[in-house]
């Protein structure tokens, strides 16, 4: 690969949410601020630029990530999934995002993308979590409206469904 | 909070990553996981000419058992450490460090080599490779080298590592027989920075902790065999000679009282569990 000069925009091609995509950053260019300002996907908040208030948490390859503490050069040929890919086509919320609604997970909605895109990923490696260790996964979120009790409550409410779903034989 | 401009190159092999950091010395910096380097950047702390992106090289993506050594390679992250099987046989004071080691969204990028790279005072897993006695293993367009723990780290955020060196791999001791391991943490959140950080090893009845958080890198002590009043007397003496300071977290008396009870703890643990 030759160098990618700065100040210079080259173009970085990735699959977004299942589509293939692509789009021009210079090398400085955080992948929080091409997702919103080259991509259009403005799903992914950006709170403190820093990785510690988790607002920007997406999926690269499957793993949650920050996406400011990334480069927009540095996914070229990964997959990533952002908020945006939750809800089906027609607007119906995902699961976890319909188990926030019904639970007041969210009350101003700064946080919610980054956190709904954390559990998503720690769902799949943690299926049967107890209260605490959804309260470590949350520990890299910063949120100020909820105080968390609806937020735990909604994940662990998803945990147990998808539980259930698998006994009964239907999922 | 955006980083200054900076060329960025992705070598294909670990050699055009050397020639790369030979060519542009401190102008270079390595980027693996970035989650050091990057919020480093975007504060305009680092403003390299040049980022050199070594975190696709698969050469360096290894765990393996060398000899009573468990090498860690440079583009392993924290998470695949924590998901090695065996982590917890073989090494259960990583085991139980780790987890307290940024949040579960940092870890999945962040790797074992850059966080002792980065060489932050407060940070587990550079306390960790100290405490054990482990060993860096630093590479460049002229060679190898091997350093020790305990002379690599050399202050806050600085180590011996040379301009023109990647850390290859960093080598952690495997767990011991009839040896006992333990780590406590204090932050202000979990995954927080460590205001205080303990590992101890009770191997027999030798006694060694390390301590993170307090003086501007991890500090080691060889106890030696104590019994109780003892050992109650020498973490004192250990907490007034770590130097601490008063800073928006914590004040001095408070680390120093940190260092008594999380070390007393940390021993106790590391005692109960020799096997």
């Amino acid at each position: 690969m030759p160098v990618l000069k700065a100040g210079e925009r080259h173009t970085v091609s990735f699959t977004l949410n299942g589509r293939e995509v692509s789009g021009l950053a210079e090398p400085r260019l955080l992948l929080s601020d091409f997702l919103r300002h080259e991509l259009g996907a403005s799903g992914t908040h950006v709170g403190c630029e820093h990785g510690v208030c988790g607002a920007c948490t997406i999926r690269i390859d499957g793993l949650a990530t920050r996406a400011c503490l990334m480069l927009a050069v540095q996914v070229e040929g990964h997959r990533v999934d952002t908020v945006e890919g939750l809800a089906d086509a027609d607007g119906t919320l995902g699961e976890l995002q319909a188990a926030f609604r019904r639970n007041h997970a969210l009350q101003c909605g700064f946080c919610t993308s980054g956190i709904l895109m954390s559990a998503s990923h720690w769902l799949e490696t943690d299926p049967a979590p107890d209260e605490q260790a959804v309260r470590r996964m949350l520990s890299g979120h910063l949120c100020r409206c909820t105080g968390y009790g609806g937020i735990v409550k909604a994940v662990m409410e998803v945990a147990a469904n998808r539980r259930r779903d698998k006994k009964g034989g239907d999922v | 909070m955006k980083p200054a401009p900076f060329d960025y190159f992705r070598p294909q092999t670990v050699e055009e990553a050397l020639k790369a950091l030979g060519d542009h010395g401190e102008a270079a910096r390595v980027l693996a996981g970035g989650q050091s380097l990057v919020a480093m950047l975007n504060m305009r702390l680092a403003q390299p000419a040049l980022v050199v992106d070594i975190g696709r090289l698969s050469a360096l993506d290894r765990i393996a058992v060398e000899g009573d050594r468990l090498m860690v390679g440079a583009a392993v992250t924290q998470a695949m450490l924590e998901r090695w099987p065996g982590l917890a046989e073989q090494a259960p004071l990583l085991a139980a460090a780790l987890p307290w080691v940024g949040h579960f969204q940092t870890r999945n990028r962040g790797t074992v080599c850059g966080s002792i790279a980065h060489a932050d005072p407060s940070a587990e897993l550079p306390l960790c490779l100290a405490v054990l006695g482990g060993e860096v293993v630093l590479r460049s367009f002229r060679g190898r080298r091997t350093v020790a723990a305990a002379r690599f780290f050399t202050g806050t955020l600085t180590t011996l590592r040379r301009a023109d060196e990647l850390i290859e791999a960093v080598r952690f001791p495997l767990k011991r027989p009839r040896a006992g391991y333990a780590f406590r943490e204090l932050g202000l959140r979990h995954g927080d920075f460590a205001i205080c950080a303990v590992g101890a090893v009770a191997e027999g009845e030798h006694l060694r902790i390390g301590i993170g958080g307090v003086s501007d890198r991890p500090v080691v002590r060889e106890l030696g065999a104590l019994g109780n009043e003892a050992l109650d007397d020498a973490l004192n003496e250990l907490a007034w000679d770590l130097g601490a300071a008063d800073d928006v977290h914590a004040t001095a008396t408070y680390r120093r009282g940190l260092v008594r009870n999380l070390g007393r703890q940390a021993i106790e643990e590391a005692r109960s569990c020799r096997s």
